[in-house]
Formats: C-alpha cells, structure tokens, sequence
C-alpha cells in the first residue's frame, strides 16, 4: 500500500469512509427488529444521499484527473463553448439589460428621497459587477445550458451511444463530460462579463433618460467605485458558476436511469441542482470576499 | 439463403466463458454458464427476451462485470485486466448495438471517423478517407456518407453502425439483436451481411437474437439460453431435434405460425 500515489490513498479512504456510513446505515437498519418503516425509509434515503455523495465527489475527481492530461479534444471544447455561447446569447441580452434597466429604475426613488441620484450610477455598477451580473448569467444558463446538457447525455445514455463509444475503445467521459464542463466554465466568466456591459447599458438608458447623462459621463461614474477585486472575485465566482453547471448537468445526464422518464429527470435535476448550488456558492464566495475588503 | 461455408478452427477458442453468473438485485439473470467461440465462426445465442442474451455479450465487452466466473477474451480475463488493456481489448471487438447506437450528432463520415481517428495514432487524412469509403462500399451505403442519422431507414442505421465497428478491423464481432424491427427482406439483407463480414474479415462472431430465420441463416453453431444457463448448444438442426417443451414452442412460433 505504501507504493500507492498519494492521490489514490486519499480517493481510497474517502471511498472507505462513504462506504462504512452507507454500511452502518444498512445494518441499523436490518438488526434491529423494533425499527419502523419509516425509518427504514428514511435510512435509506439517508443512504442513498451518501452514496450519490461519494459518486458526485468520484465524478468531480475523475473529471479532474482526465481534463489535463492528453490526448485534448480541443475541437470539441470549441463547439461546446460555441454551443453554449449561442444557447444563452440571445436570453443573457435580453435579460441583462432588463436587470440594468429595471433595477436603476427601482433604486432612483429611494436616492432621490435623499437627493442622491447622482450615486445610481455607482449604486448600479457595484450590484451589477459584485453580484448581478455572475449570478443571472449564471441563473440562466444553469436553465438553458444545464438543462440541456442534462438532456443530451441521457437521451445519449438510453441510446447506447456512451456504451457504444466505450466499446469502441474511446474516452466518453474524455469526449462528453471534460468538454462540456470545460466549455461552460471558460463561457459563463465571459458571458457574464458581457451580461454585466449590457446592463449597465440598460442602467444608462434609464440614467439618460432621467438625468440626461452623457454615456462618457456614465461610464466614469461607472467605473470609480469599482475595485480590482471586484472584478476578480465576479470572475472567481463566475468560473465557479460554469464549472458547477457544467458538472452537475454531465453528472445527471452520464448517470441518468434508462428509459425517456430518465432524461427528463436529468435536465430537471440539472437544473435544479445547478441553481441550488449556484445560490449556496454565491453565499460562501461573498462571505470569503468579503473579509479582503 | 445458403450460408457460406466458413473457416472454423475448432482447437482456438477466442472467447472462453466459464461459470459466469450475473444478477440484477434479486433477479439472477445468467446462472453460471459456459461457452465457447472458436475462431471464424458464427455463434447464434437464442432465447426469450430477457433471459440475459444482451448481458451476456455486454460481460465479454466489459460493459457490465459478472458476480461470479471468468471470461477471457482473445488471451485476456476480462474482469482482472486494467482499464487500459481492456481500452485495447475493445478495439479488437466490434459491438453492433440493437438500435444501432448511432452518435446523433454526426454525420455518417464523422461517425465512422470517430473510433478511428482516436484508436490510430498518426493517422493521415487520406487513410481516413481511403477507411470510410472502404467500410461504406463493403455494406453498401457509400451514397449515405454526408448523411445524418436521423435521414437513414432502420436497417441503413444498422449497417452503418456494423459499418463503424468494422472500420477498426476487429477479430470478434458481438451482434446484439442484429434483425430487431425490420421488416423480413431487410432481416435477410442484413444476415447476408452478417455472412460477408464473416468471410472478408475473418470474424468471429456472436449474434444474439430471437429471431430464428437470422439463427439458420448466419449461425454456425447456436446456443439456447434457458434459465440462465445454455442448456442446448450445436448446430440449428440439433439443437431444435427435441421433445422439450421449452425448445419446441420457440421453433413452432417461428416456423409453424
């Protein structure tokens, strides 16, 4: 055992540890002759969770350990970011400058009770770059680019076409799931960046219709109170975004059951997981931010 | 249709299974058997649906891994070889799925491309090319390269997905219900491709089915699957001369009704 990769080691006592809860919970469950049957549902569940735990946390290790290592499929990785480029283009414009235009709106009749309408344009940077931005991109795709990732490797799942590339001596994992994740996670930083321009143009156009600020005008006002780490933790949290998008949707489609319930289950889970999780990141990245400022 | 004779070694066995068994949680599927493929031949592998003619080819293949028992492959066990040697194993074996398994997404070119281009390191663009073309002519739908799956027919989509696994140029072949939903004149076209793929690549094939006209017409040995053990293995005509009565009624059904 001492000759194993350190790496190894630590995937093999996480998968003990897993294992012996998963265990322990069978044999409370089957020795005991005064256990209900409710509780032996709720034991099972409570197992099921660990294993799905431990198979989520097995599929995120693997994704890592066959990612960085050759051969790359670039040319698939292009078409995914392209795919989910395109998948999100259209709804991430129309959203962001909604977002931009509605919240400027929103925020003027509170600053003007103070005579600050002067600072909408800073009030409406820091939201949009801090946290907007990142979240509605991200919020967006988890529904339009999660669900169909969900989607496709299921549909590809019931079809046999995942089996098929691994009889044929192929990588699926390689081909399907490090592509996809990758793609999303080097898209959504972008996307998100540009969802953040088209709603502080939306925040502008109302600016502009109110006070009659000039766009120059704007973006100075824009800018000033906008640090480096703003950008860098919105763009953190971006990356982070994609890549739990990405995840979660691959991992509910490559492990979805058999049949078409299957893959509906799979965009729905993708969706819903990837959402939940993009709120519960979103929390903890603000909180760790917030202690560099 | 007279099936041709073939070129069986019967002292090389290329698959050996010996007491396999598989379960599906409570559900014992196959119940400890043992089969043999002999180099060149053609085993037709019968039984009702669901009696684990599928997971049994999906075990030689390493798809699935059995509870008990050994399979060895070409030289190799099956279940104790890494991910890599099983990797290069499964370039060795061809698997035409039941449906065809076609990667929706991709034309026929790009489909056959696929396997190829990541199995064959250093592979020129004109080899590819010269592999695609090759593999299209031999089942007959050189017209359909550019075509996506979605515009082929039931039984174009199974040619093209024999078609894929044949541009490796495997030893083995594992058919799996190579006949299923086509109408009987595509059946006997797609036996006579079973047959020729037999003869020009020099296979060794499993073909499991249900249908008995695709038994006679490609096997050269057939083996009945009943309760998860094969209890009849021989030719057509012997394993269908008996009285018993969990043979007769499968070869009536065919046959007679």
């Amino acid at each position: 055992m001492i000759t194993k990769h350190p790496a190894r080691l630590f995937v093999v006592s996480v998968k003990k540890r897993y294992l012996l809860l998963s265990q322990l919970m069978e044999q409370a469950n089957s020795t005991s002759p005064a256990v209900t049957k409710k509780r032996s549902k709720l034991s099972r569940k409570l197992s099921d969770f660990f294993k799905s735990v431990y198979n989520i946390h097995l599929f995120i290790l693997r994704f890592f350990r066959e990612a960085f290592v050759a051969p790359f499929e670039f040319k698939e990785i292009v078409r995914q970011c392209y795919e989910v480029g395109v998948r999100s283009f259209t709804l991430i414009t129309v959203t962001g400058f909604i977002v931009g235009f509605i919240f400027t709106k929103q925020s003027r009749p509170s600053l003007l009770e103070f005579g600050a309408q002067s600072w909408i344009p800073k009030l409406v940077s820091i939201a949009i770059m801090r946290a907007l931005a990142p979240l509605v991109t991200a919020l967006i795709a988890s529904g339009k680019v999660g669900s169909s990732i969900g989607a496709e490797l299921s549909s590809m799942r019931v079809t046999e076409q995942i089996d098929a590339m691994e009889v044929s001596g192929t990588k699926p994992f390689k081909f399907l799931v490090c592509t996809r994740v990758l793609a999303t996670t080097i898209t959504i930083p972008i996307l998100a960046t540009y969802t953040g321009f088209i709603a502080l143009f939306g925040g502008y156009l109302n600016v502009a219709q109110n006070e009659g600020t000039s766009w120059s005008a704007f973006m100075q006002e824009v800018f000033k109170p906008l640090e480096f780490l703003d950008f860098t933790a919105s763009l953190i949290k971006s990356i982070v975004f994609g890549f739990t998008i990405g995840i979660v949707g691959c991992y509910q489609g490559y492990y979805s059951n058999k049949g078409t319930e299957g893959v509906g289950k799979a965009a729905n889970g993708a969706v819903v997981t990837a959402m939940f999780l993009v709120f519960i990141e979103e929390v903890i990245i603000v909180q760790i931010t917030g202690n560099f400022r | 249709m007279q099936k041709p004779k073939a070129h069986i070694d019967y002292n090389n066995p290329v698959i050996k299974i010996r007491g396999v068994k598989k379960a599906f949680e409570d559900y014992a599927v196959l119940r400890g058997i043992d089969l043999d493929l002999f180099q060149g031949e053609n085993l037709v592998v019968l039984g009702r649906s669901g009696t684990g003619k599928s997971v049994l080819i999906k075990l030689v293949s390493g798809l699935l891994k059995p509870d008990a028992g050994t399979i060895n492959v070409l030289g190799k066990e099956v279940t104790e070889i890494s991910d890599k040697e099983l990797q290069e194993l499964r370039i060795r074996i061809g698997f035409s799925f039941q449906n065809s398994a076609l990667y929706d997404s991709m034309t026929v070119r790009k489909n056959l491309e696929f396997p190829l281009v990541r199995n064959r390191k250093g592979i020129t663009r004109k080899e590819i090319d010269k592999a695609v073309h090759e593999v299209l002519e031999s089942v007959g739908l050189l017209q359909a390269i550019n075509q996506m799956p979605s515009e082929l027919s039931g039984g174009q989509r199974k040619r093209i997905g024999i078609a894929r696994t044949l541009i490796l140029n495997p030893e083995i072949m594992l058919y799996d219900e190579p006949t299923a939903g086509l109408d009987p004149i595509t059946c006997t076209d797609i036996n006579e491709l079973i047959n020729q793929v037999q003869q020009q690549y020099h296979t060794s094939s499993i073909i499991i089915t249900h249908d008995l006209t695709c038994a006679k017409e490609t096997g050269d040995r057939v083996a009945m699957l009943l309760d998860g053990q094969f209890r009849r293995v021989g030719t057509f005509d012997e394993v269908f001369d008996t009285n018993d009565e969990r043979v007769k009624p499968f070869y009536d059904y065919n046959f007679i009704q």
